[in-house]
Protein backbone atom coordinates (compact mmCIF):
# COMPACT_ATOMS: atom_id res chain seq x y z
CA UNK A 1 0.00 0.00 0.00
CA UNK A 2 2.84 2.37 0.72
CA UNK A 3 4.00 1.85 -2.86
CA UNK A 4 0.71 2.89 -4.42
CA UNK A 5 0.53 6.53 -5.46
CA UNK A 6 -1.77 8.62 -3.28
CA UNK A 7 -3.73 9.64 -6.32
CA UNK A 8 -4.09 8.00 -9.68
CA UNK A 9 -6.63 8.53 -12.43
CA UNK A 10 -7.03 6.51 -15.61
CA UNK A 11 -8.89 7.95 -18.55
CA UNK A 12 -11.19 10.22 -16.56
CA UNK A 13 -13.99 11.58 -18.73
CA UNK A 14 -16.69 13.96 -17.62
CA UNK A 15 -19.65 15.01 -19.71
CA UNK A 16 -22.09 17.76 -18.90
CA UNK A 17 -25.45 17.47 -20.60
CA UNK A 18 -27.52 20.60 -21.14
CA UNK A 19 -30.90 21.14 -22.67
CA UNK A 20 -33.11 18.10 -23.16
CA UNK A 21 -36.77 17.84 -22.21
CA UNK A 22 -37.84 19.32 -25.53
CA UNK A 23 -35.61 19.26 -28.55
CA UNK A 24 -32.11 17.92 -28.56
CA UNK A 25 -29.76 17.88 -25.63
CA UNK A 26 -26.16 18.96 -25.97
CA UNK A 27 -23.27 17.18 -24.41
CA UNK A 28 -20.16 19.04 -23.42
CA UNK A 29 -17.15 16.89 -22.76
CA UNK A 30 -15.35 18.82 -20.00
CA UNK A 31 -12.67 16.19 -19.47
CA UNK A 32 -11.46 14.03 -22.31
CA UNK A 33 -9.58 11.20 -20.66
CA UNK A 34 -7.19 12.41 -17.97
CA UNK A 35 -4.43 10.14 -16.70
CA UNK A 36 -2.39 11.28 -13.76
CA UNK A 37 -0.39 9.90 -10.88
CA UNK A 38 0.85 11.68 -7.77
CA UNK A 39 3.19 10.03 -5.26
CA UNK A 40 3.04 10.71 -1.53
CA UNK A 41 4.47 14.05 -0.47
CA UNK A 42 4.61 15.39 -4.03
CA UNK A 43 2.83 18.29 -5.68
CA UNK A 44 1.15 18.08 -9.04
CA UNK A 45 0.30 21.48 -10.49
CA UNK A 46 -2.58 21.70 -12.93
CA UNK A 47 -2.38 24.75 -15.16
CA UNK A 48 -4.86 26.08 -17.66
CA UNK A 49 -7.17 28.92 -18.58
CA UNK A 50 -10.82 29.28 -17.69
CA UNK A 51 -12.92 26.55 -19.21
CA UNK A 52 -10.06 24.08 -19.58
CA UNK A 53 -11.60 21.61 -17.15
CA UNK A 54 -9.26 22.06 -14.22
CA UNK A 55 -12.02 22.74 -11.71
CA UNK A 56 -14.06 19.81 -13.04
CA UNK A 57 -11.01 17.66 -12.45
CA UNK A 58 -10.73 19.06 -8.92
CA UNK A 59 -14.36 18.17 -8.20
CA UNK A 60 -13.80 14.62 -9.37
CA UNK A 61 -10.59 14.16 -7.39
CA UNK A 62 -12.24 15.50 -4.24
CA UNK A 63 -15.10 13.01 -4.74
CA UNK A 64 -17.69 15.76 -5.12
CA UNK A 65 -18.61 14.69 -8.65
CA UNK A 66 -18.52 11.31 -10.30
CA UNK A 67 -16.65 10.89 -13.58
CA UNK A 68 -18.67 9.82 -16.61
CA UNK A 69 -16.01 7.23 -17.41
CA UNK A 70 -12.58 6.26 -16.21
CA UNK A 71 -11.05 5.13 -12.96
CA UNK A 72 -10.10 7.07 -9.86
CA UNK A 73 -7.76 5.46 -7.32
CA UNK A 74 -6.93 6.88 -3.90
CA UNK A 75 -3.95 5.14 -2.31
CA UNK A 76 -4.37 2.38 -4.85
CA UNK A 77 -8.02 1.74 -3.98
CA UNK A 78 -10.53 2.26 -6.76
CA UNK A 79 -13.34 4.66 -5.87
CA UNK A 80 -16.69 4.62 -7.61
CA UNK A 81 -18.54 7.69 -6.42
CA UNK A 82 -21.54 7.09 -8.67
CA UNK A 83 -22.22 3.48 -7.80
CA UNK A 84 -20.93 2.65 -4.34
CA UNK A 85 -20.63 6.13 -2.86
CA UNK A 86 -17.77 7.35 -0.75
CA UNK A 87 -16.80 5.65 2.50
CA UNK A 88 -16.39 8.12 5.38
CA UNK A 89 -12.76 7.15 5.79
CA UNK A 90 -12.09 8.33 2.25
CA UNK A 91 -13.79 11.69 2.84
CA UNK A 92 -11.30 12.23 5.62
CA UNK A 93 -8.38 11.49 3.33
CA UNK A 94 -9.22 13.96 0.58
CA UNK A 95 -9.81 17.64 1.32
CA UNK A 96 -10.04 20.82 -0.72
CA UNK A 97 -9.15 24.49 -0.32
CA UNK A 98 -10.90 27.00 -2.56
CA UNK A 99 -9.81 30.28 -4.12
CA UNK A 100 -12.11 32.59 -2.21
CA UNK A 101 -11.78 31.85 1.50
CA UNK A 102 -14.57 34.25 2.45
CA UNK A 103 -17.03 32.49 0.21
CA UNK A 104 -16.09 29.12 1.64
CA UNK A 105 -16.47 30.04 5.32
CA UNK A 106 -19.82 30.26 7.06
CA UNK A 107 -20.16 33.89 8.24
CA UNK A 108 -22.11 32.84 11.33
CA UNK A 109 -19.67 30.24 12.52
CA UNK A 110 -16.85 31.04 14.90
CA UNK A 111 -13.43 29.98 13.75
CA UNK A 112 -13.07 27.41 16.51
CA UNK A 113 -16.29 25.76 15.35
CA UNK A 114 -15.22 25.96 11.71
CA UNK A 115 -12.13 23.97 12.59
CA UNK A 116 -13.84 21.50 14.92
CA UNK A 117 -16.68 20.69 12.54
CA UNK A 118 -14.75 18.28 10.26
CA UNK A 119 -13.79 16.29 13.37
CA UNK A 120 -17.40 16.14 14.50
CA UNK A 121 -18.39 14.69 11.15
CA UNK A 122 -15.46 12.38 10.59
CA UNK A 123 -14.15 11.26 13.97
CA UNK A 124 -15.54 9.91 17.26
CA UNK A 125 -13.60 12.51 19.30
CA UNK A 126 -15.28 14.19 22.27
CA UNK A 127 -16.17 17.89 22.24
CA UNK A 128 -13.25 18.87 24.44
CA UNK A 129 -10.81 16.78 22.42
CA UNK A 130 -12.11 18.48 19.27
CA UNK A 131 -11.58 21.90 20.84
CA UNK A 132 -8.02 21.02 21.77
CA UNK A 133 -7.25 19.78 18.29
CA UNK A 134 -8.82 22.90 16.75
CA UNK A 135 -6.76 25.19 18.97
CA UNK A 136 -3.60 23.24 18.13
CA UNK A 137 -4.30 23.62 14.41
CA UNK A 138 -5.06 27.34 14.81
CA UNK A 139 -1.60 27.88 16.21
CA UNK A 140 0.01 25.63 13.62
CA UNK A 141 -1.26 27.74 10.72
CA UNK A 142 0.04 30.91 12.33
CA UNK A 143 -3.08 32.30 13.99
CA UNK A 144 -3.39 33.28 17.65
CA UNK A 145 -5.46 31.72 20.47
CA UNK A 146 -7.73 34.79 20.72
CA UNK A 147 -8.85 34.15 17.13
CA UNK A 148 -10.68 31.02 18.27
CA UNK A 149 -13.96 32.78 19.06
CA UNK A 150 -13.97 35.28 16.20
CA UNK A 151 -16.08 35.27 13.07
CA UNK A 152 -14.78 35.08 9.46
CA UNK A 153 -15.50 38.75 8.67
CA UNK A 154 -13.03 39.79 11.38
CA UNK A 155 -10.10 38.36 9.43
CA UNK A 156 -8.03 39.54 6.48
CA UNK A 157 -7.97 37.57 3.23
CA UNK A 158 -4.70 35.89 4.10
CA UNK A 159 -5.90 34.91 7.57
CA UNK A 160 -9.09 33.50 6.08
CA UNK A 161 -7.08 31.39 3.71
CA UNK A 162 -5.09 30.12 6.70
CA UNK A 163 -8.38 29.15 8.32
CA UNK A 164 -9.55 27.36 5.17
CA UNK A 165 -6.26 25.46 5.02
CA UNK A 166 -6.45 24.62 8.72
CA UNK A 167 -9.97 23.28 8.28
CA UNK A 168 -8.86 21.12 5.36
CA UNK A 169 -5.94 19.70 7.34
CA UNK A 170 -8.02 19.03 10.50
CA UNK A 171 -8.97 15.48 9.49
CA UNK A 172 -5.31 14.57 8.78
CA UNK A 173 -5.91 14.09 5.07
CA UNK A 174 -3.50 12.40 2.70
CA UNK A 175 -4.42 14.45 -0.32
CA UNK A 176 -5.18 18.15 -0.49
CA UNK A 177 -6.67 19.72 -3.61
CA UNK A 178 -5.78 23.40 -3.70
CA UNK A 179 -7.97 25.25 -6.21
CA UNK A 180 -6.25 28.58 -6.92
CA UNK A 181 -5.40 28.99 -3.21
CA UNK A 182 -3.38 32.19 -3.58
CA UNK A 183 -4.96 33.84 -6.63
CA UNK A 184 -7.03 36.29 -4.59
CA UNK A 185 -4.17 37.29 -2.31
CA UNK A 186 -1.60 40.08 -2.31
CA UNK A 187 1.98 39.25 -3.13
CA UNK A 188 3.27 39.41 0.46
CA UNK A 189 0.34 37.35 1.73
CA UNK A 190 0.68 34.92 -1.15
CA UNK A 191 4.27 34.34 -0.04
CA UNK A 192 3.14 33.53 3.51
CA UNK A 193 0.48 31.11 2.37
CA UNK A 194 2.89 29.35 0.02
CA UNK A 195 5.35 29.02 2.90
CA UNK A 196 2.61 27.63 5.14
CA UNK A 197 1.63 25.06 2.51
CA UNK A 198 5.26 24.08 2.16
CA UNK A 199 5.66 23.63 5.94
CA UNK A 200 2.49 21.57 6.22
CA UNK A 201 3.54 19.38 3.34
CA UNK A 202 6.94 18.74 4.90
CA UNK A 203 5.54 18.09 8.35
CA UNK A 204 2.50 16.00 7.45
CA UNK A 205 3.80 14.42 4.22
CA UNK A 206 0.78 15.81 2.40
CA UNK A 207 0.20 15.24 -1.27
CA UNK A 208 -1.00 18.27 -3.21
CA UNK A 209 -2.92 18.80 -6.40
CA UNK A 210 -2.31 22.51 -6.92
CA UNK A 211 -4.59 24.17 -9.44
CA UNK A 212 -3.38 27.52 -10.66
CA UNK A 213 -3.16 29.79 -13.64
CA UNK A 214 -0.05 31.54 -12.33
CA UNK A 215 3.04 30.00 -13.83
CA UNK A 216 5.49 31.62 -11.45
CA UNK A 217 3.62 30.13 -8.48
CA UNK A 218 3.47 26.76 -10.22
CA UNK A 219 7.17 26.84 -10.87
CA UNK A 220 7.76 27.50 -7.20
CA UNK A 221 5.56 24.75 -5.77
CA UNK A 222 5.28 21.92 -8.28
CA UNK A 223 7.11 18.65 -8.73
CA UNK A 224 5.14 17.78 -11.85
CA UNK A 225 3.07 20.03 -14.07
CA UNK A 226 0.04 19.18 -16.15
CA UNK A 227 -1.07 21.76 -18.70
CA UNK A 228 -4.72 21.49 -19.66
CA UNK A 229 -6.58 22.92 -22.61
CA UNK A 230 -10.19 22.18 -23.61
CA UNK A 231 -10.45 19.16 -21.34
CA UNK A 232 -7.21 17.55 -22.41
CA UNK A 233 -3.84 17.27 -20.75
CA UNK A 234 -1.75 18.69 -23.57
CA UNK A 235 1.50 18.32 -21.67
CA UNK A 236 2.31 16.47 -18.45
CA UNK A 237 5.93 16.29 -17.32
CA UNK A 238 8.25 17.16 -14.49
CA UNK A 239 8.43 20.84 -13.59
CA UNK A 240 12.05 21.20 -14.61
CA UNK A 241 11.48 19.53 -17.97
CA UNK A 242 8.40 21.56 -18.82
CA UNK A 243 9.89 24.91 -17.83
CA UNK A 244 13.19 24.16 -19.55
CA UNK A 245 11.57 23.24 -22.85
CA UNK A 246 7.79 23.41 -23.23
CA UNK A 247 6.85 21.07 -26.07
CA UNK A 248 3.20 21.54 -26.86
CA UNK A 249 2.23 24.65 -28.86
CA UNK A 250 -0.42 25.54 -26.27
CA UNK A 251 2.10 25.36 -23.43
CA UNK A 252 4.41 27.61 -25.39
CA UNK A 253 1.58 30.05 -26.05
CA UNK A 254 0.71 30.10 -22.35
CA UNK A 255 4.33 30.65 -21.35
CA UNK A 256 4.78 33.38 -23.94
CA UNK A 257 1.65 35.20 -22.76
CA UNK A 258 2.76 35.27 -19.13
CA UNK A 259 4.32 38.62 -18.27
CA UNK A 260 7.87 38.21 -17.06
CA UNK A 261 10.46 40.38 -15.42
CA UNK A 262 13.39 40.09 -17.72
CA UNK A 263 15.96 42.88 -17.53
CA UNK A 264 17.36 42.53 -21.07
CA UNK A 265 13.88 42.70 -22.59
CA UNK A 266 12.92 45.70 -20.43
CA UNK A 267 16.12 47.43 -21.54
CA UNK A 268 15.33 46.53 -25.12
CA UNK A 269 11.79 47.89 -24.89
CA UNK A 270 12.89 51.13 -23.23
CA UNK A 271 15.60 51.71 -25.85
CA UNK A 272 13.21 51.05 -28.69
CA UNK A 273 10.67 53.51 -27.33
CA UNK A 274 13.32 56.18 -26.73
CA UNK A 275 14.47 55.80 -30.33
CA UNK A 276 10.99 56.54 -31.66
CA UNK A 277 10.61 60.09 -32.91
CA UNK A 278 8.86 62.29 -30.36
CA UNK A 279 6.13 63.15 -32.90
CA UNK A 280 5.05 59.52 -33.18
CA UNK A 281 5.12 59.09 -29.47
CA UNK A 282 2.83 62.00 -28.72
CA UNK A 283 0.76 61.28 -31.84
CA UNK A 284 -2.10 63.48 -32.83
CA UNK A 285 -3.19 64.29 -29.33
CA UNK A 286 -1.33 67.55 -29.05
CA UNK B 1 4.43 70.93 -18.06
CA UNK B 2 3.11 67.48 -17.28
CA UNK B 3 -0.31 66.47 -18.57
CA UNK B 4 -1.38 65.47 -15.08
CA UNK B 5 0.25 67.05 -12.06
CA UNK B 6 -0.79 66.09 -8.56
CA UNK B 7 0.95 67.41 -5.48
CA UNK B 8 0.43 66.30 -1.90
CA UNK B 9 -2.78 64.41 -2.53
CA UNK B 10 -4.59 63.04 0.50
CA UNK B 11 -7.89 61.22 0.58
CA UNK B 12 -9.71 60.67 3.87
CA UNK B 13 -12.82 58.64 4.57
CA UNK B 14 -15.00 59.46 7.56
CA UNK B 15 -15.43 56.41 9.74
CA UNK B 16 -16.93 55.84 13.18
CA UNK B 17 -13.38 55.73 14.53
CA UNK B 18 -12.40 59.06 12.95
CA UNK B 19 -10.86 59.94 9.61
CA UNK B 20 -9.16 57.13 7.76
CA UNK B 21 -6.53 58.24 5.27
CA UNK B 22 -6.44 55.99 2.21
CA UNK B 23 -3.93 58.24 0.45
CA UNK B 24 -1.40 60.23 2.42
CA UNK B 25 0.43 63.08 0.73
CA UNK B 26 1.19 61.54 -2.66
CA UNK B 27 2.84 63.47 -5.49
CA UNK B 28 2.45 62.16 -8.98
CA UNK B 29 2.59 63.31 -12.55
CA UNK B 30 1.99 61.79 -15.95
CA UNK B 31 3.23 63.09 -19.29
CA UNK B 32 1.62 62.74 -22.69
CA UNK B 33 2.83 59.61 -24.43
CA UNK B 34 3.90 58.01 -21.19
CA UNK B 35 2.91 54.70 -19.63
CA UNK B 36 2.91 55.14 -15.87
CA UNK B 37 2.38 52.06 -13.74
CA UNK B 38 1.13 52.42 -10.18
CA UNK B 39 1.93 49.30 -8.23
CA UNK B 40 0.86 48.28 -4.78
CA UNK B 41 -0.95 45.70 -2.75
CA UNK B 42 -4.56 46.05 -1.65
CA UNK B 43 -5.02 48.99 0.68
CA UNK B 44 -2.07 50.85 -0.80
CA UNK B 45 -4.37 53.58 -2.08
CA UNK B 46 -3.45 53.11 -5.71
CA UNK B 47 -7.03 52.98 -6.98
CA UNK B 48 -8.33 55.64 -4.59
CA UNK B 49 -5.69 58.13 -5.76
CA UNK B 50 -6.78 57.69 -9.38
CA UNK B 51 -10.49 57.77 -8.51
CA UNK B 52 -9.76 61.11 -6.85
CA UNK B 53 -8.18 62.36 -10.08
CA UNK B 54 -11.25 61.22 -12.01
CA UNK B 55 -13.60 62.74 -9.43
CA UNK B 56 -15.33 59.40 -8.95
CA UNK B 57 -15.05 59.08 -5.18
CA UNK B 58 -18.23 59.00 -3.09
CA UNK B 59 -19.18 62.14 -1.12
CA UNK B 60 -17.91 60.50 2.08
CA UNK B 61 -14.36 60.94 0.82
CA UNK B 62 -12.48 64.16 1.48
CA UNK B 63 -9.93 64.95 -1.21
CA UNK B 64 -7.25 67.51 -0.47
CA UNK B 65 -4.23 68.41 -2.55
CA UNK B 66 -1.87 71.35 -2.97
CA UNK B 67 -2.42 70.96 -6.69
CA UNK B 68 -4.34 68.63 -8.96
CA UNK B 69 -3.96 69.91 -12.50
CA UNK B 70 -4.92 68.35 -15.79
CA UNK B 71 -3.57 70.21 -18.82
CA UNK B 72 -3.02 73.17 -16.53
CA UNK B 73 -6.61 73.27 -15.26
CA UNK B 74 -7.10 72.84 -11.55
CA UNK B 75 -9.44 69.87 -11.15
CA UNK B 76 -10.30 70.80 -7.57
CA UNK B 77 -11.94 74.11 -8.51
CA UNK B 78 -14.00 72.82 -11.45
CA UNK B 79 -17.78 72.81 -11.17
CA UNK B 80 -19.46 69.39 -11.32
CA UNK B 81 -20.65 70.24 -14.84
CA UNK B 82 -17.11 71.02 -15.99
CA UNK B 83 -15.93 67.81 -14.36
CA UNK B 84 -18.51 65.80 -16.28
CA UNK B 85 -17.42 67.40 -19.54
CA UNK B 86 -13.87 66.35 -18.85
CA UNK B 87 -14.54 62.79 -17.65
CA UNK B 88 -15.10 60.39 -20.46
CA UNK B 89 -13.73 62.79 -23.05
CA UNK B 90 -10.30 64.22 -22.20
CA UNK B 91 -9.72 61.75 -19.39
CA UNK B 92 -11.23 58.31 -19.13
CA UNK B 93 -10.97 55.25 -16.96
CA UNK B 94 -11.52 51.51 -17.29
CA UNK B 95 -11.92 49.04 -14.47
CA UNK B 96 -11.09 45.55 -13.34
CA UNK B 97 -14.46 43.90 -13.88
CA UNK B 98 -15.40 44.56 -17.50
CA UNK B 99 -18.67 42.67 -17.28
CA UNK B 100 -19.77 44.57 -14.17
CA UNK B 101 -18.68 47.91 -15.66
CA UNK B 102 -21.13 47.62 -18.53
CA UNK B 103 -24.84 48.09 -18.06
CA UNK B 104 -26.52 44.72 -18.61
CA UNK B 105 -29.77 46.34 -19.81
CA UNK B 106 -28.38 48.17 -22.82
CA UNK B 107 -26.67 47.05 -25.98
CA UNK B 108 -22.98 47.56 -26.50
CA UNK B 109 -23.72 49.96 -29.33
CA UNK B 110 -25.98 52.09 -27.16
CA UNK B 111 -23.36 52.33 -24.44
CA UNK B 112 -20.61 53.40 -26.84
CA UNK B 113 -22.89 55.94 -28.51
CA UNK B 114 -23.97 57.26 -25.12
CA UNK B 115 -20.48 58.63 -24.57
CA UNK B 116 -20.47 60.19 -28.01
CA UNK B 117 -23.90 61.73 -27.40
CA UNK B 118 -22.67 63.24 -24.17
CA UNK B 119 -19.40 64.66 -25.41
CA UNK B 120 -19.66 65.28 -29.18
CA UNK B 121 -22.19 66.86 -31.52
CA UNK B 122 -22.15 63.94 -33.94
CA UNK B 123 -25.49 62.97 -35.50
CA UNK B 124 -27.03 59.53 -35.07
CA UNK B 125 -25.52 58.10 -38.26
CA UNK B 126 -22.09 59.54 -37.48
CA UNK B 127 -22.22 58.14 -33.96
CA UNK B 128 -23.05 54.72 -35.28
CA UNK B 129 -20.20 54.92 -37.78
CA UNK B 130 -17.83 56.01 -35.03
CA UNK B 131 -18.99 53.15 -32.78
CA UNK B 132 -18.26 50.66 -35.56
CA UNK B 133 -14.88 52.29 -36.10
CA UNK B 134 -14.11 52.00 -32.38
CA UNK B 135 -15.13 48.35 -32.18
CA UNK B 136 -12.92 47.63 -35.19
CA UNK B 137 -10.07 49.49 -33.53
CA UNK B 138 -10.31 47.39 -30.36
CA UNK B 139 -10.33 44.21 -32.41
CA UNK B 140 -13.92 42.99 -32.15
CA UNK B 141 -14.92 40.88 -35.13
CA UNK B 142 -18.13 41.69 -37.03
CA UNK B 143 -18.56 45.07 -35.29
CA UNK B 144 -21.85 45.96 -37.06
CA UNK B 145 -23.49 42.87 -35.58
CA UNK B 146 -21.87 43.35 -32.17
CA UNK B 147 -23.44 46.81 -31.79
CA UNK B 148 -26.73 45.05 -31.07
CA UNK B 149 -25.23 42.60 -28.55
CA UNK B 150 -25.78 42.78 -24.82
CA UNK B 151 -22.83 42.46 -22.44
CA UNK B 152 -23.83 38.96 -21.32
CA UNK B 153 -23.49 37.76 -24.88
CA UNK B 154 -19.79 38.66 -24.93
CA UNK B 155 -16.82 37.07 -23.20
CA UNK B 156 -14.91 38.87 -20.44
CA UNK B 157 -12.11 39.80 -22.82
CA UNK B 158 -14.58 41.19 -25.36
CA UNK B 159 -16.36 43.19 -22.65
CA UNK B 160 -13.02 44.74 -21.70
CA UNK B 161 -12.47 45.61 -25.37
CA UNK B 162 -15.88 47.32 -25.39
CA UNK B 163 -14.91 49.22 -22.23
CA UNK B 164 -11.74 50.35 -23.95
CA UNK B 165 -13.78 51.41 -26.98
CA UNK B 166 -16.04 53.51 -24.73
CA UNK B 167 -13.09 55.01 -22.86
CA UNK B 168 -11.23 55.95 -26.04
CA UNK B 169 -14.34 57.12 -27.93
CA UNK B 170 -13.47 60.80 -27.55
CA UNK B 171 -9.69 60.41 -27.94
CA UNK B 172 -8.77 61.05 -24.32
CA UNK B 173 -5.36 62.48 -23.48
CA UNK B 174 -5.30 60.51 -20.26
CA UNK B 175 -6.49 56.93 -19.89
CA UNK B 176 -6.49 55.34 -16.47
CA UNK B 177 -6.74 51.55 -16.43
CA UNK B 178 -7.41 50.07 -13.00
CA UNK B 179 -6.27 46.41 -13.03
CA UNK B 180 -7.71 46.04 -16.53
CA UNK B 181 -6.59 42.43 -16.98
CA UNK B 182 -6.74 40.97 -13.48
CA UNK B 183 -10.00 39.14 -14.13
CA UNK B 184 -8.84 37.76 -17.48
CA UNK B 185 -6.88 34.70 -18.61
CA UNK B 186 -3.22 35.26 -19.44
CA UNK B 187 -3.57 34.86 -23.19
CA UNK B 188 -6.44 37.37 -23.17
CA UNK B 189 -4.47 39.60 -20.79
CA UNK B 190 -1.67 39.75 -23.32
CA UNK B 191 -4.08 40.80 -26.08
CA UNK B 192 -5.70 43.49 -23.93
CA UNK B 193 -2.35 44.92 -22.81
CA UNK B 194 -1.14 44.96 -26.40
CA UNK B 195 -4.32 46.75 -27.41
CA UNK B 196 -3.92 49.37 -24.67
CA UNK B 197 -0.28 49.97 -25.60
CA UNK B 198 -1.12 50.22 -29.29
CA UNK B 199 -3.87 52.79 -28.66
CA UNK B 200 -1.61 54.63 -26.24
CA UNK B 201 1.15 54.88 -28.86
CA UNK B 202 -1.19 55.76 -31.73
CA UNK B 203 -2.98 58.51 -29.85
CA UNK B 204 -0.03 59.65 -27.75
CA UNK B 205 -2.14 59.25 -24.65
CA UNK B 206 -0.81 59.14 -21.16
CA UNK B 207 -1.71 55.69 -19.86
CA UNK B 208 -1.86 55.16 -16.12
CA UNK B 209 -1.89 51.45 -15.42
CA UNK B 210 -2.85 50.41 -11.91
CA UNK B 211 -1.68 46.89 -11.23
CA UNK B 212 -0.34 44.51 -8.63
CA UNK B 213 1.45 42.36 -11.20
CA UNK B 214 5.17 43.07 -11.44
CA UNK B 215 5.34 41.08 -14.69
CA UNK B 216 2.82 43.43 -16.27
CA UNK B 217 4.84 46.41 -15.04
CA UNK B 218 8.01 44.96 -16.53
CA UNK B 219 6.40 44.50 -19.92
CA UNK B 220 4.43 47.74 -20.24
CA UNK B 221 5.56 50.65 -18.08
CA UNK B 222 7.91 53.54 -18.81
CA UNK B 223 7.78 54.83 -15.27
CA UNK B 224 6.63 53.21 -12.05
CA UNK B 225 5.21 54.47 -8.78
CA UNK B 226 5.19 52.01 -5.90
CA UNK B 227 2.63 52.64 -3.15
CA UNK B 228 2.17 51.11 0.25
CA UNK B 229 -0.39 51.97 2.88
CA UNK B 230 -1.36 55.24 1.18
CA UNK B 231 2.20 56.46 0.78
CA UNK B 232 4.46 56.62 -2.21
CA UNK B 233 7.47 54.37 -1.70
CA UNK B 234 9.23 54.85 -4.98
CA UNK B 235 8.89 56.80 -8.23
CA UNK B 236 11.35 55.77 -10.88
CA UNK B 237 11.85 54.57 -14.44
CA UNK B 238 11.00 50.94 -15.10
CA UNK B 239 14.56 49.73 -15.62
CA UNK B 240 15.87 51.23 -12.39
CA UNK B 241 12.94 49.75 -10.49
CA UNK B 242 14.00 46.23 -11.37
CA UNK B 243 17.75 46.81 -11.65
CA UNK B 244 18.35 48.77 -8.47
CA UNK B 245 15.20 49.42 -6.45
CA UNK B 246 15.90 52.20 -3.97
CA UNK B 247 13.16 51.64 -1.45
CA UNK B 248 13.39 48.69 0.93
CA UNK B 249 9.69 48.05 0.37
CA UNK B 250 10.18 47.59 -3.38
CA UNK B 251 13.01 45.20 -2.67
CA UNK B 252 10.78 43.21 -0.31
CA UNK B 253 8.02 43.16 -2.91
CA UNK B 254 10.35 41.88 -5.60
CA UNK B 255 11.81 39.24 -3.33
CA UNK B 256 8.31 37.92 -2.56
CA UNK B 257 7.85 36.98 -6.21
CA UNK B 258 7.98 33.20 -6.44
CA UNK B 259 10.29 33.46 -9.47
CA UNK B 260 12.85 35.31 -7.36
CA UNK B 261 12.74 32.83 -4.50
CA UNK B 262 16.03 31.59 -3.22
CA UNK B 263 15.43 28.10 -1.94
CA UNK B 264 11.95 27.00 -0.99
CA UNK B 265 11.10 29.82 1.44
CA UNK B 266 9.66 33.18 0.48
CA UNK B 267 10.16 36.33 2.57
CA UNK B 268 7.49 36.76 5.23
CA UNK B 269 5.26 39.67 6.08
CA UNK B 270 7.50 40.88 8.90
CA UNK B 271 10.11 41.54 6.24
CA UNK B 272 7.50 43.69 4.53
CA UNK B 273 6.35 45.67 7.50
CA UNK B 274 9.94 46.41 8.45
CA UNK B 275 10.79 47.36 4.89
CA UNK B 276 7.79 49.68 4.66
CA UNK B 277 8.76 51.38 7.92
CA UNK B 278 12.20 51.94 6.43
CA UNK B 279 10.70 53.30 3.26
CA UNK B 280 8.43 55.68 5.11
CA UNK B 281 11.25 56.99 7.29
Amino acid sequence: MTDAPVLETRGIVRDYVSGGLFGGSRTLRALKGIDLRVERGKTLAVVGESGCGKSTLARIITLIDAPTAGELLIEGQPVDVARTGVPAELRRKVQIVFQNPYGSLNPRQKIGDVLAEPLKLNTPLSASARRDRAMEMLLKVGLRPEHFNRYPHMFSGGQRQRIAIARAVMTSPELLVLDEPVSALDLSVQAQILNLLQDLQDELRLTYVFISHDLSVVRHVADDVMVMNLGEAVEYRSRDAIFAAPEHPYTRKLFAATPRIDLPSIRDRVTRKAAMPRATRSGRAR
Amino acid sequence: MALLEVRNLSVAFETAAGAFFAVKGVDLSADAGEVLAIVGESGSGKSVAMLAVMGLLPPAATVTADAMCFEGRDLLTLTPRQRRDLSGSAMAMIFQEPVASLNPCFTVGFQIEETLREHTDLGAAARRARAIELLTQVGIPAPEERLGSFPHQLSGGQCQRVMIAIATACNPRLLIADEPTTALDVTIQKQILELLLRLQAEHGMALVLITHDMGVVAETADRVIVQYNGRKMEDTDVLSLFERPRSAYTRALLSALPENATGSRLPTVSTFAAAAEDGAA
